[in-house]
């Protein structure tokens, strides 16, 4: 052992101890937990088989193609934001487990650690994408151009990071272990205000003017509108950007404060 | 033993920490010299995870300095040169214990293999199960090979036995004690008297934050193990007091002066025949009581003369 001799030679790893290994590991834990599997990637899949076959409108025209196409965004959308939010949140439960404690001896700094996370979440988000896409290919039945299929598959995993941002926000902001069941709540009703599972035109009108604030809301109209066409509307933007600004900016200042005291 | 020149492996400068109000350390100054096994001891509230934080980098000194290898903590860490076995936690149940242990030797730039530190903490056998199916034990042991991945140059140990049967806790120090002969610092809290005095060269004895005896255990054991003599005395010559044989420590306050000795009667004589001492007083004590007194918080009247007396400044146990 060389103990003695090494020191001077040592040095810090590269990108904070940022690596691939980790990646794969945490993955790995995610892939091992069966209700986030369950929640991100079986769920979503079954509310599309539930709502986006109904013969009563699913060949409907939606902008480019059909309502079944419309609905499988939607869905995508729904499991996505999940998948990264529980991602997100992960810290929650690793702080709790004092996980994050025992990195702070190691040389992995805290922006990698981060980093890490938010790289996780958005695997699991792209697993959720893809299942509810490829169930959706299967069954025939969401019509749409290929390059769509593409575009709104991109758009909805990219702006699923907004909701990493949350849950991130979350795990350092809520300190327990069952931080997902608390957020998974949250997210069904997020979801009820972008109207992702039931158009807002069939809600109170004072109810609609409300949902058109809501996280989801603008994120939910972006992903959607490469198929809709038309224009994109300043206030789904800035919808969007508003609720990223928050949620980084929130956990960036848990994030400080956390690290200081850790 | 010389490791890069001649920075101690953790040097502690007039440490003070408070949190709020509370006065968690107050006034800690200890120099621990490279390949020294040292044990801090101290009952639960004496301040020992706190000043571990503080020479991890988890925290910062309120005021004072401290200093690890000859550079600031949170630097030593990064290269790999400190790691820690935590109290409890700081595991994931999700992974297994070989996952646990590629995932944290992926971190540093330089790092042993996986395997051989396995099989030297002695979980070899169990690198495929799942952490949280391990038993409480297997899982220090998990920490310890943790600690070795990065092949430190100082370990940190805090308080690592806790909650394990006798049997675990013997297995642990053996592995932690063959580990140390290859010259390798150790620090090791405990509340324990027995673990510090078998498995440390050096016991640094921790009260209410601060260090009230620090020595090696022979000269810790000697100093709880005397007796105190107690005497009315005007004008005291401490000097010559303290060149006696046999006292350890001197104390006088106006016109008392408590004298804490190995060999109470030769002070007691000395006392009696050439100084003009009345009330002579000589408390015995043996030495379960006096560890007892000296890190027990309740025991506070009874052990403060004691305590007061009897801090070895921490100089002359580095210079051991």
């Amino acid at each position: 052992m060389s103990v003695q001799s090494a020191g001077s030679l040592r040095r810090a790893p590269g990108l904070g101890g940022f690596n691939l290994t980790v990646l794969r590991l945490e993955v790995r834990r995610v892939l091992r937990n069966r209700r986030t599997m369950l929640m991100t990637i079986v769920l979503p899949v079954v509310f599309f088989l539930l709502f986006g076959l109904n013969k009563a409108y699913a060949g409907d025209k939606a902008g480019h193609g059909n309502v079944s196409a419309f609905i499988m965004i939607s869905m995508a959308l729904y499991g996505a934001v999940l998948a990264t939010t529980s991602g997100g949140a992960m810290v929650s439960i690793e702080r709790a487990q004092g996980w994050s404690r025992q990195l702070r001896v190691t040389p992995l700094s805290p922006v990698a650690y981060v980093a890490i996370k938010m790289l996780t979440a958005l695997v699991l988000g792209a697993g959720a994408v893809a299942a509810v896409y490829v169930v959706g290919l299967l069954t025939g039945k969401p019509q749409m151009p290929a390059y769509l299929w593409v575009a709104t598959g991109l758009c909805v995993w990219i702006g699923s990071l907004i909701f990493a941002a949350f849950g991130l926000f979350m795990g350092y902001l809520l300190p327990t272990e069952n931080v997902m069941q608390i957020l998974g709540f949250v997210l069904v009703l997020l979801a009820f205000g972008a109207g992702l599972f039931v158009p807002l035109s069939q809600y109170p009108h004072s109810l609609q003017t409300l949902a058109e604030y809501t996280p989801l809301y603008g994120l939910n109209q972006l992903v959607h509108a490469p198929l809709i066409g038309g224009s994109v509307h300043l206030a789904w933007v800035a919808n969007a950007v508003v609720w990223l600004a928050i949620f980084a900016g929130g956990a960036t200042w848990r994030f400080r404060i956390d690290t200081e005291r850790v | 033993m010389a490791v890069n020149g001649s920075a101690p492996a953790i040097d502690i400068r007039g440490v003070h920490k408070s949190f709020g109000q509370v006065q968690a350390v107050r006034g800690i100054d200890v120099a621990i010299a490279p390949g020294e096994i040292v044990a801090l001891l101290g009952p639960n509230g004496a301040g020992k995870t706190t000043a571990i934080d503080m020479i991890l980098g988890l925290s910062q000194p309120t005021t004072g300095a401290v200093s690890v290898l000859g550079s600031h903590p949170r630097q030593a860490i990064s290269r790999g040169l400190v790691s820690a076995v935590m109290q409890t936690g700081g595991l994931l149940k999700d992974l297994t214990v070989a996952e646990t242990a590629r995932y944290t030797a992926s971190l540093f730039a330089h790092s042993e293999p996986v395997p051989d530190v396995l099989r030297r903490a002695g979980i070899a056998e169990i690198a495929d199960r799942l952490v949280g199916k391990c038993s409480g034990g297997e899982q220090q042991r998990l920490r310890f090979a943790m600690a070795l991945l990065c092949d430190p140059e100082l370990l940190i140990l805090d308080e690592p036995t806790t909650g394990m049967d006798v049997e675990g806790r013997r297995a642990f120090w053996a592995a932690i004690r063959q580990d140390a002969a290859s010259g390798r610092t150790v620090l090791f809290a405990t509340h324990y008297l027995e673990e510090a005095d078998a498995y440390a060269d050096r016991i640094i004895l921790l009260r209410r934050g601060q260090v009230v005896a620090d020595g090696t255990a022979a000269q810790i054991k000697a100093l709880t193990a005397g007796r105190t003599v107690r005497a009315t005395l005007a004008d005291a010559d401490e000097p010559a007091l303290r060149a006696l044989p046999g006292s350890d420590s001197v104390e006088i306050r106006g016109d008392t002066v408590l004298i804490h000795a190995s060999d109470s009667d030769a002070v007691a004589r000395y006392l009696l025949t050439a100084t003009r001492a009345r009330d002579i007083e000589i408390t015995a004590r043996g030495i379960e009581d006096a560890f007892i007194a000296l890190t027990t918080d309740d025991a506070e009247g009874a052990s403060d003369a004691l305590i007061r007396g009897e801090t070895v400044t921490s100089g002359e146990g580095a210079q051991r």
